[in-house]
């Protein structure tokens, strides 16, 4: 059985107290938990930021690399073990600005790899500048007379992009944002996981109380259908006095590695270097 | 005197120079000859002036000549720009009716390539194969391996495309022989086919030598001329079990790369500068995470774009010190494929063993010209992938560090997914069991852990290959794809009494120990021979060895050295 304490780190947490991260860190662990994945099943990649701290507070495999760059680490670690449960994880600045091009290409391939994107609408380590995702208008040391570009909107980019699973979910509700992490996981294929995290320094205006009275589980009631594409896009622009929460899109299409024909009988690493393959191969340069 | 004959075939891109240079290549490799091909092109699809240069010697050759005995000339174009290059008594080959050129010289032979080809193989596309017949019958050599050749490579397009190109060669082969008998003073005797020797061009032999070191995962962006290497690679991925991941940028490829490696898989990628300057970052991030990484860089003239389809050798200091903080790395630069083709396994293993980045360095020059290579001997890449734990030799629970404190600085690797122990590995600062540190204790062992590397590094670094090995006054040092024009430059100088040697360096860094001084004599001159304007590599060897380097003989005009210019160059400093 595996339990929360597999999953226990005695790495100092270096986040400010009542961080949105550590409840992204509680359900990210619940998840795991409750999909029964050993520890030594699992490795995440991370970024730099505030939340790319994440796996360190985890027991289990990590690369920790540059800022925007784990998407292409999780690829070229998924292709060589494919055997391996591989997330991602990183902050809005991390993934929708410096690593913006790596993930349209991550969802185009649908490399089989969880991505957590803990938005913030602000760069936190960095201490308070304005993101990707920061409301119009907003006021911080990088602009000062209000921000004069409009938010990106990550979710109608991977619903274009065909992501296969494209969710959002919210630091204040764990239970929830932990059910999202275990379907985007046992998910075959690229999962978009945005994750509204309120973040206590220096976002004054998308606090915890300015979400709470804001997010609703998109299946609540009348059902909702996320394979629906066009409704999906629809969903996906509500932002304001409502906030969808949930999976808004789902599909089903063939994985980057499920494909590749060099690891159809055993992942890549257990291939081992056998020299004798070689041998004949000079002769057409003969 | 032996046979050296050099050929130029131009025309405009799109007119199959290439193809007529590569059959001549192949048939000479084959029967027994060395060949040496260059490429000058254009970077266009269509038109423009381009041309290739077969050079054939019954001995090794490794650079360019510095004549041209024989001009094919494919338009009117390559005759106004190539003429003067065409040595007296020069033999030039031409159409008189698509150029529309005319001559009283009895050396320049209008050959109706196009109409010999309209006639014998019912399209003008087959003005190749009359070109190669013509060239053949003037060299005096035989038509029928000719035959052969055209037979194997066009067999896959079906018999009747086979039929036409033999009737085209053959066209191309009796007209010269009917109208010009006996005009050419060249003369390459005919030889049995022996089929023992290789023909290779740089980025095969980088290919080549990669697969046969255990390449798993090849991730890259193409870029000139380093591209090849991604589609040889490609080519042969479903046969070896590689995977090939296009990548959307560098960025993505070296991370891609990365990635594979920590995984547990050997895995490189390949570019040309300007790809490298975005890969630069992870470099770094290979160094500080100490994950294994090759990386080739097939250099041209920069910076930025500069020009795609020409050579330089103006990214060693760059490569040396690129990326910021300090990390350990390794940079080779083979001379000759048979060398790239063996510093792609010491790439891995020194990847592995020291668990850095380790880049070689190719270039326009080298990694497109074709080289007759005498064998490949597979048995001496050996692969050692160093100090890695699997699973019955893992410390459990938490003894396993993995930036474990040790004098070589070498750490024992666990691979993910194995055991019980956890991987932490961090492009922070970090301790030893890669969590994000702000220890000063910590950061000062790391960085030794780190940099002590490099002297285990140096002490594997080989000698440069002094020629000849006996002692003179001048001495000449360069690297990387220089080799072929420095070696023949010498044996020039030394046949006009010039005492002359040569050191070539192809492991440059950590610069290797200086043995290789010893012997030198005291007052001996030194000449750099650079394709580069800032002379990179003599500053290096000064710095290194602390000998002044007087002389430089520098070309930064995106052409690679003749011998003969190098030769020149010496004479008129001395």
């Amino acid at each position: 059985m595996v339990s929360l304490e597999d999953y226990h780190s005695d790495d100092p947490i270096a986040w400010c107290p009542g961080c949105g991260n550590f409840s992204i860190l509680e359900a990210l662990k619940n998840a795991l938990v409750e999909l029964q994945k050993k520890a030594s099943e699992v490795v995440i990649v991370s970024g730099i930021g505030q939340a790319a701290k994440t796996p360190h507070y985890l027991r289990c495999d990590t690369f920790n690399g540059l800022h925007g760059r784990t998407l292409p680490v999780a690829t070229g670690i998924k292709l060589a073990n494919h055997e391996l449960t591989v997330l991602a994880e990183g902050g809005d600045g991390d993934g929708y600005t410096e690593g913006g091009n790596h993930l349209i290409h991550a969802m185009r391939r649908n490399i089989d790899v969880t991505y957590l994107v803990h938005n913030n609408q602000v760069y936190g380590l960095t201490k308070g500048q304005t993101s990707p995702t920061s409301e119009f208008g907003y006021v911080s040391k990088t602009t000062p007379m209000g921000s004069l570009n409009p938010p990106m909107n990550p979710l109608l980019l991977a619903i274009a992009s065909d992501c296969g699973f494209v969710a959002r979910g919210f630091a204040g509700d764990i239970a929830h944002l932990s059910n999202l992490i275990t379907d985007g996981i046992e998910h075959k294929g690229f999962a978009l996981i945005d994750i509204l995290q309120p973040c206590v320094s220096f976002n004054r205006v998308n606090t915890f109380q300015w979400y709470a009275s804001r997010v609703y589980k998109i299946d609540d009631g009348a059902g909702y259908d996320p394979n629906e594409r066009t409704a999906a896009f629809q969903r996906a622009q509500e932002w304001g006095e409502r906030i969808p929460i949930g999976i808004i899109y789902r599909t089903e299409r063939l994985t980057r590695d499920e494909q590749e024909p060099a690891i159809k009988q055993v992942s890549l690493v257990k291939q081992g270097i056998d020299q004798t393959l070689f041998e004949g191969m000079f002769e057409v340069f003969k | 005197m032996g046979v050296d004959v050099s050929i130029r075939i131009g025309g405009q891109a799109g007119q199959g120079m290439q193809s007529i240079s590569f059959v001549m290549g192949k048939i000479f490799t084959r029967h027994g000859y060395s060949v040496f091909i260059n490429q000058d092109v254009e970077s266009r699809i269509r038109g423009g002036h381009n041309f290739n240069q077969v050079r054939i010697k019954d001995e090794p050759v490794h650079a360019i000549s510095d004549k041209v005995d024989l001009l094919i000339a494919l338009d009117k174009g390559i005759i106004d720009q190539d003429l003067p290059d065409l040595i007296d008594n020069g033999v030039l080959i031409f159409d008189g009716t698509t150029t529309g050129f005319t001559s009283d010289n009895p050396d320049h032979l209008p050959v109706p390539l196009e109409k010999l080809a309209t006639e014998a193989g019912k399209s003008k596309i087959m003005v190749n194969s009359v070109a190669t017949g013509a060239a053949l019958a003037l060299l005096g050599y035989d038509l029928q391996p000719l035959l052969d050749q055209v037979e194997e490579e066009f067999a896959a397009k079906g018999k009747e495309i086979v039929e036409s190109n033999k009737n085209s060669a053959s066209a191309g082969y009796r007209y010269v022989q009917d109208n010009f008998r006996g005009v050419s003073p060249y003369h390459i005797p005919p030889t049995p086919l022996t089929r023992k020797k290789l023909l290779l061009n740089g980025s095969q032999s980088m290919a080549l030598g990669a697969i046969c070191s255990g390449l798993k995962f090849y991730s890259g962006y193409p870029m000139s001329p380093s591209t090849p290497i991604m589609e040889f690679i490609a080519s042969v991925s479903r046969e070896y079990n590689i995977i090939l991941e296009p990548a959307e940028d560098e960025i993505a490829a070296i991370n891609m790369v990365i990635g594979a490696s920590f995984a547990g898989v050997r895995a490189m990628t390949a570019t040309s500068g300007g790809g490298f300057c975005l890969m630069v970052e992870g470099l770094g991030l290979a160094g500080m995470t100490e994950t294994p990484a090759v990386v080739v860089i097939a250099q041209r003239p920069g910076p930025s774009t500069g020009l795609p389809t020409r050579t330089e050798q103006a990214d060693l200091r760059f490569v040396i010190h690129a990326s910021h903080g300090e990390f350990p790395r390794a940079v080779f630069a083979p001379g000759y494929p048979e060398q790239a083709f063996y510093l792609m396994g010491k790439a891995f293993n020194m990847a592995e063993r020291y668990q850095t980045p380790v880049v070689v360095l190719g270039d326009q020059h080298f990694n497109d010209s074709y080289f007759t290579v005498d064998q490949l001997d597979l048995d001496q890449i050996k692969i050692d992938r160093g100090h890695i734990l699997f699973d019955d030799s893992i410390p459990s629970g938490d003894a396993y560090q993995r930036y474990a404190w040790c004098e070589s600085g070498i750490s024992p690797r666990i691979l993910p997914g194995h055991s019980g122990a956890v991987l932490y590995a961090d492009s922070d600062e970090h301790t030893e069991a890669g969590h994000i540190t702000e220890s000063a204790e910590a950061r000062e062992q790391m960085v030794r852990k780190r940099m002590m590397k490099l002297e285990g590094m140096r002490r594997e670094m080989k000698q440069p290959e002094a020629y000849p090995s006996s002692n003179s006054n001048i001495v000449l040092i360069g690297w990387g794809s220089t080799y072929g024009a420095m070696k023949e430059a010498v044996d020039l100088l030394n046949r006009e009494g010039l005492q002359t040697k040569m050191l070539h360096f192809s492991e440059i860094y950590p610069f290797p120990s200086e043995d290789f001084a010893q012997g030198i004599k005291e007052n001996a001159t030194f000449f750099a021979i650079e394709n580069n304007y800032g002379g990179q590599f003599a500053d290096l060897f000064s710095f290194e060895t602390g000998i002044s380097v007087s002389h430089k003989i520098l070309k930064y005009d995106g052409r690679p050295f003749s011998p003969g210019e190098i030769t020149a160059q010496v004479k008129k400093s001395i």
